[in-house]
């Protein structure tokens, strides 16, 4: 099992990535430059946190643009399993590939803190392995985080399953208060209809590791790592 | 192109050089500078590039020990050895006068300028601190400068992506109008990977990377080292960079990728006076001369003036030197990254540095001379008069208190005091994967591993057998002490950091200082800087930690006066187990506190009160002569807590300091944060009544130095109380920790008996910044 975990100009969480899955998990990853038009032999693709290309006119809309996205939109047509953590999941959501968008935070300050997450749905690659009634705590870091949809969008993602994760407060309750960056719905994470792309705000890289104060964020990457090893080409 | 002014006595005063200053200039050069050449004498002898008012001083600074690779001043930042072949760079620097003008700006290029500093030694970046100063909150002007230092540093540092993880907030008025930004910097690297800013190989061409060089920051060197005025300030809006953390990000992953080739001569960024400070400073350090072509440089407007060019501060620029014949390597990896790239010169053996504009020449200088030969100043220093009426103030008149009950909520709620969560929240402090103790305990802690170095992150391999190391950082700095005493008050602030550090489980090995005067031909102010320097060398030779590099601000100061006397000192210790990283807050119900170091200093007329903030808040006196730090004390227990860490007996360790006993126990009852509004509260009940005190508020917010409270399992209490006293550290047990329902903080006293309610404590503390800046 192959992970590449891609690498803007401005990618500033790609080595954390790396090393979770490399060794954390022990799989081969590789970084994959934004300048490359292939994902090559992965079998799944990491968009990590960062500021791609500086992130000056909006976050994620010019790494869109990147020769590797090409690649990664292509892939996922395909069914590969894709997930965008942060920035990732800011450029996944420009690219067309997750519905909605990320707004400033309602402080309109970057927000640097761990946080709960409930898991709204155990149906994805995702989530697969996250025991029922497990909230996560994971940290945040981002100043563009809030996640922004119409009502109609809203709608669909409920109706189809599609929110991952939401902010809860430490005693589990869905409320607005909270909510560090003013999503609708609390929403910190959601996949694709064809349930193969997901994206998330919270950084499950940096609490992978009991060092680090917490190691809910490995249940995400183990979901992903079990989702792989049930696909029936790599079975 | 306009011909250059005629050099004039104005011209030079102009240049903030003496007529004394311009002597020099012509017997140096046999000959008269020209326009050009007077810009760069201009910055090259500012205080900022020379210390020729501080250099005699910091002579005085301990630089060496067994694990100093590189020492203090022989490069951008020092370099410590830390075990496995593994190296550590870092430095403190300071960006003041551009914050003053221009917070955000200003914030985020010093933030840049740390950074570039430490991977210029080849090192790759792995975290940050900052030391602050701000004037007091209730000042809008104050509160505009607090947030635009803050969000600019976030900017910079978030985007960039290394991680803030710690730092200190002082707020008081002496700052108002001049605030102080020092932003610290540290990265990691192979003893093999350790890089030279030296212009080494005659005939090796010169190489400018980076973004294209504009008018931004000309003379910024120049304009830190005058006394900031409003008129100044104004005047030099333009003299503010501005930073680009995105293109900093690029440059140095280039920068590593290249030196990793083997096809670097030497390195060197373009901080203070730009290319001109580089291209002089490399050839100095090489021995060589160098010869650069501006019509090469790029440049983002069309009609830039040779002076303009070469005192441009233009931020994210580097000048490298290259190996003969391998000027691919430049361009294969600076077009990787997108970054535009120039071949602008070459290393001479002339001894030169010689720009020429379209082949003509512009500056002709001796480099050495020009890097080295600043002149020294040996300021006249005198004593200040305040000083006598702060040695005479005594505690007469001062009630001592009959219920502390309302004082401890009032010190918790003062700024300096308070919680920062609202600043380090905005500050990405978990980047890169490393940080284990996050901001909000006594010191910062990391660990290494294989990603921190340069070049690994790359490899095909995996972490391996890479020998983990972890780290811990501290910055501190009471200026009210060092005002109050500078020397005592230099001595304490490093007394503070090593407590911080060994609170934290580490042993330091390496200091840096960032020193914030005003103006140094005010003898008076001469005299703190004098007497703070003599303190922090005493201090930095008792722990071990040899200065590794640094930085002096002057001329900081606002119509009112200078600003307090602000030695401030970052230090770095090594821990040596994960099993020993140890945090402020009490851990579970029925744990042991015990307080080691003497609760009082039988000595201190003052019982502990001079300079405290108890006397600040509670009676509006900023007075008194602080407690004394005994040095030999302080050592001795730092290395009997480590002991009692190494042991496995210490379950929690906080240091006593602004707001003394009262508050440092506060803090243990509610500073530890499960997450995003999730503090975790627990109670404690404290028994003083066995101490001899004769006052009360002496007792419980009294600063005597030298004091740490740890918690023990009930079990493990006396082996601690008796090992401590055994290595002659005073240790009593005080108290239990207490319920987490309900938690309550219960002090007794000789007396009498008084309790807090722990959640309403934590709520003054948590919220007094974010309620003041809402």
């Amino acid at each position: 099992m192959k992970f590449a975990v891609l690498q803007f100009p401005g990618s500033n969480c790609d080595q954390d990535c790396v090393h979770v899955l490399r060794s954390v998990f022990g799989y081969p990853t590789r970084l994959l430059w934004h300048k490359e038009y292939s994902v090559g032999d992965a079998d799944a693709v990491i968009i990590p946190g960062g500021f791609s290309y500086g992130d000056y006119l909006r976050t994620g809309s010019i790494a869109r643009f990147s020769p590797v996205m090409g690649a990664v939109k292509e892939f996922a047509d395909n069914g590969g399993l894709v997930l965008g953590i942060c920035n990732g999941f800011q450029i996944l959501c420009e690219a067309g590939l997750l519905p909605g968008a990320l707004i400033r935070n309602r402080s309109l300050q970057f927000r640097c803190e761990h946080v709960y997450l409930q898991v709204a749905s155990h149906n994805s690659p995702f989530t697969g392995q996250i025991p029922e009634d497990k909230n996560l705590r994971i940290p945040i870091a981002h100043g563009e985080g809030n996640y922004f949809c119409d009502d109609e969008t809203l709608q669909s993602l409920e109706d189809n399953d599609q929110v991952l994760f939401q902010y809860v407060d430490a005693e589990g309750d869905l409320t607005d208060h909270a909510n560090p960056n003013g999503s609708r719905a609390n929403i910190a994470g959601i996949c694709n209809e064809k349930r193969n792309v997901g994206g998330m705000m919270p950084h499950p890289e940096r609490a992978s590791e009991a060092i680090l104060g917490g190691d809910d964020g490995r249940l995400i990457f183990q979901s992903l790592i079990t989702a792989l090893k049930n696909q029936p080409t790599l079975a | 192109m306009p011909s250059d002014p005629a050099i004039t006595p104005e011209l030079v005063a102009e240049h903030n050089l003496t007529p004394e200053e311009y002597e020099g200039i012509l017997e140096l050069l046999g000959r008269e500078p020209n326009y050009t050449e007077l810009g760069i004498f201009s910055v090259m002898w500012s205080e900022h590039c020379s210390y020729k008012n501080t250099r005699a001083l910091l002579k005085g600074f301990p630089t060496q020990s067994p694990r100093v690779l590189v020492a203090a001043g022989e490069e951008n930042a020092g370099i410590l050895d830390i075990g496995d072949d593994l190296a550590i760079s870092f430095k403190i620097e300071s960006h003041n006068h551009p914050s003053a003008v221009e917070p955000f700006q200003g914030a985020a290029t010093g933030v840049g300028g740390i950074i570039r500093d430490i991977f210029t030694m080849g090192a790759r970046p792995v975290c940050a601190i900052n030391s602050l100063r701000f004037g007091e909150l209730s000042n809008p002007d104050v509160r505009r400068l607090f947030r635009g230092v803050v969000s600019g540093i976030a900017h910079y540092g978030n985007c960039f992506g290394i991680p803030t993880v710690g730092g200190e907030v002082y707020f008081d008025k002496s700052y108002e109008g001049n605030p102080l930004v020092n932003a610290f910097a540290l990265g990691v690297l192979r003893h093999d990977q350790i890089a030279r800013g030296a212009a080494k190989g005659v005939g090796n061409p010169v190489f400018y990377v980076g973004p294209a060089t504009g008018r931004d920051g000309l003379a910024g060197a120049a304009f830190a080292s005058q006394d900031l005025t409003e008129e100044s300030a104004e005047h030099q809006r333009g003299a503010v960079q501005v930073g680009d953390p995105f293109m900093e990000k690029l440059c140095m992953e280039a920068c590593l990728e290249l030196l990793a080739t083997g096809a670097v001569a030497g390195i060197q960024d373009m901080g203070a006076a730009g290319l001109t400070c580089s291209t002089c400073e490399t050839a100095a350090r090489g021995g060589t001369g160098i010869e650069i072509d501006l019509a090469k440089v790029p440049q983002r407007s069309p009609d830039m003036t040779p002076y303009e060019i070469l005192l441009s501060e233009s931020q994210e620029r580097m000048l490298i030197i290259i190996e003969q014949g391998r000027e691919e390597e430049v361009k294969r990896i600076f077009d990787k990254w997108d970054l535009p790239w120039a071949e602008i010169g070459n290393v001479t053996g002339t001894g030169q540095m010689v720009v020429k504009n379209h082949g003509q020449m512009v500056v002709d200088l001796p480099a050495s001379k020009l890097a080295d030969d600043a002149p020294i100043y040996h300021r006249e220093a005198t004593e200040p008069k305040y000083l006598a009426a702060v040695r005479a103030f005594t505690l007469e008149g001062i009630d001592d208190l009959d219920d502390p009950t309302a004082a401890l909520g009032k010190l918790l709620k003062w700024p300096t005091i308070a919680s920062k969560n609202w600043v380090y929240r905005q500050y990405d402090h978990m980047v890169r994967a490393n940080t284990m103790v996050n901001p909000g305990s006594d010191a910062a802690v990391i660990r290494i591993k294989a990603d921190s170095i340069p070049g690994a992150g790359n490899s095909k391999d995996g972490n391996g057998d890479f020998p983990e190391k972890i780290l811990a950082l501290a910055v501190d700095c009471n200026a009210t002490h060092v005002y109050l005493d500078p020397f005592e008050g230099a001595k304490a602030a490093v007394a503070e950091c090593a407590r911080n550090l060994a609170c934290s489980g580490a042993t330091p090995i390496g200091s840096t200082d960032n020193l914030n005067f005003g103006n140094p031909h005010n003898p008076e102010l001469f005299w703190q800087l004098k007497e703070s320097v003599r303190g922090l060398a005493e201090g930095c030779a008792a722990f071990d930690a040899p200065v590794t590099g640094g930085n002096v601000s002057l001329y900081n100061q606002n119509p009112e006066g200078a600003i307090d006397p602000t030695p401030t000192m970052a230090m770095v210790g090594l821990i040596e187990d994960a099993a020993h990283v140890t945090t402020q807050w009490f851990k579970d119900e029925g744990d042991a506190i015990i307080l080691l170091g003497e609760p009082l200093d039988a000595e201190d007329a003052l019982h502990g009160l001079g300079g405290s903030a108890f006397l600040q808040v509670l009676h509006d006196q900023k007075t008194g002569t602080p407690s004394r730090c005994n040095l030999e004390t302080e050592r001795t227990l730092g290395t009997t807590l480590l002991g009692l860490i190494q042991s496995g007996l210490v379950k929690g360790a906080h240091d006593c300091a602004e707001g003394g006993l009262a508050v440092a126990l506060a803090e243990c009852c509610f500073s530890e944060l499960e997450g995003r509004n999730t503090p975790r509260f627990i109670g404690a009940e404290i028994d003083l009544s066995k101490l001899k005190s004769e006052r009360l508020d002496a007792l419980l917010f009294g600063e005597t130095l030298g004091r740490i409270v740890i918690t023990t399992s009930e079990l493990d209490s006396v082996k601690a109380v008796e090992r401590a006293k055994l290595m002659g550290v005073p240790a009593r047990r005080i108290g239990t920790v207490g319920e987490v329902k309900g938690a309550a903080l219960k002090i007794k006293s000789t007396t009498g008996e008084w309790s807090w309610e722990v959640a309403r404590l934590h709520d003054l503390w948590w919220n007094s910044i974010d309620n003041a800046m809402a």
